[in-house]
């Protein structure tokens, strides 16, 4: 089975979470999933269109739609994907909406389109633990993350809401837990999985960012984790970038490496740093992985 | 909308549901939402109060909390509430509303979520630097984020050039379509 989908990006990709962008790729095209970028795409708008405007967000992410409706003209698609669960909640949501006609006609004049807009949306990572399964995954593993302790953080809104989310359990999702055990990693309980971290509140209230943020890092450390493995680039950076603000708001002492899940997987893969890119983290998982690699007595 | 506000607009209750398509009239207070908000503690009204605001016809208090402003989108409560009401929508049309009435309580999320969509409208991408520089000069606030840039810059993660996508003046034509449809 060979599967091919339009992939959508995101704009995190081409700055904040290039790491993210990269290493997903790698993954894709390790698994044998073809991307194709939806050419030219543009912006969602993320959250401030839809809080904003519910028409205005959907008229954005109809363009994308509406490009992804020409790309299936051309050659056949699985679907559309997108690693960023900010972009899917927002392609998702849309498409929910559109099912309503006179919204859609609405959404049509706007973007100045008619628009079908009913390919299947999903994130990477439920492609992967969904429609590729984890075993194809195994195959990838020549380097088992043996004795790297984690907490797989999904962040809120890759289950939520359910209704339209339409992955895994909202309250207690299991896919990164099973994606990383398969990799060889030790994947602790780790009760916040799903807690907001105060998302892109991060410009502008630091101290929503700093207690929420915060709570997370306390709760991975007190849970005895190496790492935290995240599938949000807004999830990384508040946890990874902001680290510090949290520290000295907080007054605490964490230096805890926040991975991409697709970084683990090319790391276990013994795939190079070109994919995984491991140095765009600002808390450095180096020392981390150099005890890993001490203690398996295998080089680093 | 008239001068005085009114105890009991409902009007605006029916405008709430008409544009967020909820029944309002379902949620009987159970505490559900607020308990799972993580925001709650930064709010002035919790989220369960700002329902009991629009059950109410309360659309000055409403639609002047700092809590509409504050809400992450974490679809927290929309996914516990027992009467199946997307209370995060909700929240989206308090916003959408308040706006509208130029009321936003908190300026500084207010300017960032418009610097935000100017570098959509601009570029058809985010373009993180610019949207920085249009926020600081929307809220006259140094960057807050000035302890972070060196980082940011050392690790490639603040473009300096915005990705402009090609075909800029479909997004130009979405929104001015967009500004003639409301
Ligand atoms: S969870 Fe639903 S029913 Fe309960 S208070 Fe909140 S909105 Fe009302
Ligand atoms: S969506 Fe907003 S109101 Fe609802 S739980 Fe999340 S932060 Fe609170």
């Amino acid at each position: 089975m060979s599967l091919c989908y339009a992939y959508y990006p995101g704009c995190s990709g081409l700055g904040t979470s290039l790491e993210y962008d990269i290493s997903t790729r790698a993954l894709c095209r390790n698994l044998g999933i073809e991307l194709v970028d939806i050419p030219d795409w543009n912006c969602c708008g993320s959250t401030p269109a839809h809080a904003v405007d519910h028409l205005l967000s959907a008229c954005l992410v109809g363009r994308n739609l509406g490009i992804a409706d020409d790309m299936a003209e051309a050659r056949e698609l699985d679907g559309i994907i997108t690693p960023c669960p900010s972009c899917l909640k927002n392609l998702k949501t849309t498409q929910y909406r559109l099912a309503d006609p006179e919204f859609h006609r609405k959404v049509e004049l706007v973007v100045g389109r008619p628009l079908r807009a009913d390919l299947p949306i999903k994130s990477v990572l439920q492609v992967v633990v969904e429609d590729l399964g984890l075993q194809a995954l195994a195959q990838l593993v020549k380097a088992p993350l043996a004795g790297l302790k984690v907490v797989p953080y999904y962040g809120c809104i890759m289950v939520r809401p359910p209704r339209i989310m339409q992955f895994d359990d909202p309250e207690n999702p299991m896919a990164l837990d099973n994606l990383l055990t398969e990799l060889g990693a030790e994947v602790l309980p780790f009760p916040l999985k799903t807690d907001c971290c105060g998302a892109s509140l991060g410009t502008t209230r630091k101290d929503v960012i700093a207690k929420l943020s915060g709570r997370i890092l306390d709760a991975a450390e007190e849970a005895g984790a190496d790492a935290i493995v995240t599938a949000c680039p807004l999830c990384q950076m508040n946890l990874d970038m902001r680290q510090s603000q949290i520290n000295k708001a907080n007054h605490s002492g964490h230096n805890m490496p926040v991975f991409y899940y697709s970084q683990l997987a090319g790391l276990a893969a013994g795939q190079g740093e070109t994919s995984t890119m491991l140095d765009k983290l600002c808390v450095s998982p180096r020392p981390l992985l150099a005890a890993l690699a001490g203690h398996t007595g295998e080089g680093a | 909308m008239s001068s005085s506000p009114k105890a009991f607009d409902t009007e605006f209750i029916a405008e709430v549901q008409r544009e967020s398509e909820q029944n309002l009239a379902l949620c009987y207070q159970c505490g559900n939402c607020t308990a799972g908000c993580p925001v709650s503690f930064a709010y002035d009204y919790p989220v369960n109060q700002i329902m009991r605001l629009v059950q109410t016809g309360r659309k000055q208090e409403a639609l002047s909390s700092h809590a509409i402003w504050l809400c992450a989108s974490c679809e927290t409560c929309t996914t516990r509430c027992p009467n199946d009401i997307d209370v995060a929508r909700v929240m989206d049309v308090l916003r959408h509303m308040a706006r509208r009435e130029n009321i936003v309580s908190e300026k500084a999320v207010g300017a960032f979520w418009k610097a935000f969509l100017e570098s959509v409208e601009k570029h058809g991408r985010v373009f993180e630097l610019g949207l920085m520089a249009n926020y600081v000069g929307k809220t006259g606030r140094m960057f807050t984020d000035v302890d972070l840039a060196p980082m940011a810059l050392r690790k490639g993660k603040l473009g300096l050039k915005a990705h402009d996508i090609k075909k800029l003046a479909e997004i130009r034509g979405i929104f001015d379509r967009y500004r003639e449809q409301k």
